[in-house]
């Protein structure tokens, strides 16, 4: 077993499935030569040649739609976009034949394509290289949508990803690429795509997070035990298809919930899982279900970051609210 | 007609001084005052200055990611300098020389690049949009800018600027096929530095050049040395006059180099071989303009070694103003998305004063 960081996982991820499967081919912006800008595909191109792992030119539309007719002929393309906030040139690729190839053609043709990113904020950067695009992407029918918050998780769901034969949107929380290191087996395994995880067990609120904000999540439940307050600390790991039955299960035994994401509050991700626990749970809830969420701004600069993002203690306060009812 | 002599099919590079400041083909010297060449070179200095400051200032941990002109500095001075008064200028995100020569402040500058939005809330009398973060996006609003002098009958011109990577996304063609269709006045630059990140202009298209891109789009166009500040300025002030007329848009292609990283957070080392930089430091902007000056007897060795000094001073005294400044106000993320901020964004920032009044 091999300790790794969450972009070294997915070099590492991308690296057996080329291995495996000749039909993975990976490309983006910077992808081939350089090896991405964050290095997630650094030695891919020398290892497996120009054909199979390759810089395009500067033009998201195409880096998509071109993905699409490789699919369609018989590739499983793994395209990279540098930023999730550079996705919008290709979101008519995206929303137009992407989600819609399987249903449009009735079964005839489907899509087995990745397409990864950065995602998220926290990491101080320039505009639009914060964007949190759950619901943009979340919404759309048609598409999965997957974000891992550890580097185990990232390899058994970059390889479901990669092994799907539909579409597969993998949110990769930059703010954490390098920010711890975990034990990643080097053998082949899977992490069904569609399933929450829970993290911690507990009896008085559940707390349903995802990416760089689950390690938030969990030093929130720190200040909260030192409070007596037991929380259910829930990663969802995929944004969609909600697994709707751990969340559920969870409420209907806590009567509390909380979500908590970066994304602007207003139809934001955790409107739709508010929406399921009082769908789900609504007869064991004991407080409001609540939502912990970033303002409807446009993502701050760097110097306004701070009052965007949450940090643990935000997150208690506003848990310990729900608890105290 | 510089633009038939040297047009996109010609594969001719239209320059006036060569790699030494020796003047090439004296009949094409713009009119212009000795004393008007040294201000261009002047605020190219001043570019490079606070270029390298930045820099520094980036290494100490003081400044955030930052990218660097180093080497464009003619192209994006040359460019400006024909620019007029009423004449609005459409960045890209690499053209401090050009802000500069346009009259922003380094001070809005380095606030940017320091991380608040404030650095983009130019003065009234400035006429330049903020920086455009996705690549070529910003092209439309230029076409759309001189669409609006065409249609409001004012004679204003937009310079819009874009690199060798931003030709490559739909953008930009549609950007060049509305200008054409519509005869809008606007002059497109497209910086080619040979670099976008990583991967290089061979990698970028199969065109031998950028500029051929005008054919397709039916508009002149004119491959410059871009390093060669009198015929960036001799270019772009044809392709301005003649959108002043009436005549629409023209595309130039400023050939040239970016010596330095692609921001602060890259490493050039991984894609390119210090050979071919050094080459092009050779081709340094600055320095043969410098030379021109000095032959000229209009400048010194010691003025500018002074002056580069006095420059470094000042991006130093801007950048301890802005380091000052702080953090940006809590009240600015929510108070700029309206004119008047409505109910439920109130209400959230309301919310979270009251928190952190009580968390204090
Ligand atoms: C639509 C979009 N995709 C990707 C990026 C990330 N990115 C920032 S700069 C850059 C390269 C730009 O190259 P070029 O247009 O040649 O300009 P240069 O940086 O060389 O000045 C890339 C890919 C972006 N800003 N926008």
């Amino acid at each position: 077993m091999a300790v790794m960081n969450l972009i070294s996982t997915i070099n590492h991820t991308l690296d057996v499935e080329l291995e495996r499967d000749d039909s993975v081919v990976v490309f983006g912006e910077d992808v081939g030569l350089e090896g991405g800008v964050f290095r997630a595909t650094v030695g891919l191109q020398k290892k497996y040649g120009e054909k199979r792992v390759f810089d395009t030119p500067l033009a998201e539309s195409a880096i998509v739609g071109t993905a699409v007719g490789m699919a369609i002929n018989g590739l499983r393309p793994v395209a990279e976009i540098q930023f999730s906030g550079f996705i919008y040139p290709a979101y008519n690729q995206i929303i137009s034949h992407v989600a819609r190839m399987r249903n449009r053609t009735r079964g005839r043709l489907h899509l087995p394509m990745v397409i990864r990113m950065p995602h998220g904020g926290g990491i101080k950067a320039l505009e639009h290289h914060s964007e949190s695009l759950d619901t943009l992407l979340g919404h759309i029918p048609g598409l999965k949508v997957v974000t891992p918050s550890t580097p185990y998780d990232a390899k058994g769901l970059l390889l479901s990803a990669i092994r799907d034969d539909d579409p597969v949107i993998f949110l990769e929380p930059s703010k954490i690429y390098r920010a711890f290191k975990q034990e990643v087996p080097e053998e082949d395994y899977t992490i069904p795509i569609g399933k929450a995880k829970v993290l911690k067990e507990g009896t008085d609120v559940t707390v349903v997070t995802w990416g760089a904000y689950v390690h938030e999540a969990l030093k929130a439940d720190k200040l909260l035990t030192e409070e007596g307050i037991q929380a259910e600390i829930i990663d969802l790991r995929t944004i969609s298809p909600i697994d709707r039955d751990t969340i559920i299960e969870s409420v209907q035994k806590t009567g509390r919930f909380v979500v908590i994401h970066e994304a602007a509050k207003s139809f934001g991700p955790g409107a739709e899982l508010i929406a399921l626990v009082n769908e789900g749970a609504f007869l064991h809830l004991e407080a409001p279900p609540t939502r912990l969420a970033g303002f409807d701004v446009t993502i701050p600069i760097p110097r306004g970051e701070h009052h965007y993002f949450m940090d643990a203690q935000r997150m208690a306060a506003g848990i310990k609210k729900v608890v105290h009812y | 007609m510089l633009t038939e002599q040297y047009g996109p099919l010609q594969k001719k590079m239209f320059q006036i001084m060569d790699e030494t400041g020796a003047i090439l083909s004296p009949d094409l010297v713009p009119d212009r005052s000795e004393e008007e060449w040294l201000q261009s070179y002047k605020l190219m200095l001043k570019t490079r200055s606070a270029d390298n400051k930045a820099l520094q200032l980036q290494r100490q941990g003081r400044m955030l990611t930052y990218a660097p002109n180093t080497g464009q500095e003619a192209a994006q001075v040359g460019s400006a300098a024909a620019m007029e008064k009423g004449d609005w200028l459409v960045p890209a995100f690499r053209e401090l020389g050009a802000w500069l020569s346009r009259g922003v402040d380094l001070e809005r500058v380095y606030l940017y690049w320091y991380g608040n939005e404030l650095g983009s809330q130019f003065p009234e009398d400035v006429r330049m949009l903020p920086i455009s973060v996705p690549i070529a996006s910003q092209l439309q609003h230029a076409v759309g800018v001189a669409m609006a002098s065409n249609i409001k009958g004012e004679s204003d011109v937009t310079v819009a600027y874009v690199g060798d990577g931003g030709t490559s996304i739909g953008d930009f063609s549609e950007a060049l096929n509305f200008a054409g269709v519509f005869n809008a006045p606007v002059v497109f630059i497209i910086q080619n530095n040979q670099y976008a990140i990583s991967v290089s202009r061979q990698k970028q298209t199969k065109a031998e050049t950028l500029v051929q891109k005008a054919v397709a789009a039916g508009i002149p166009g004119i491959l410059v040395d871009g390093n060669d500040l009198m015929a960036m300025y001799a270019a772009t002030k044809e392709a301005i006059e003649r959108a002043r007329r009436g005549e629409g848009p023209t595309l130039i292609e400023a050939y040239t180099y970016r010596l330095g990283a692609h921001t602060t957070s890259d490493d050039p080392t991984k894609y390119r071989e210090d050979e071919e930089v050094e080459t092009w430091r050779d081709k340094d902007p600055v320095k043969r303009m410098k030379a021109y000056l000095i032959g000229k007897g209009v400048w010194s060795e010691e003025e500018d070694a002074k002056l580069i000094e006095e420059y470094d001073e000042e991006a130093l005294e801007v950048f301890r103003k802005v380091e000052a400044s702080g953090e940006t106000k809590l009240e600015d993320i929510f108070k700029y998305h309206f004119r008047e901020m409505p109910p439920h964004l109130q209400e959230q920032y309301e919310e979270y004063v009251q928190y952190l009044e009580e968390v204090e």
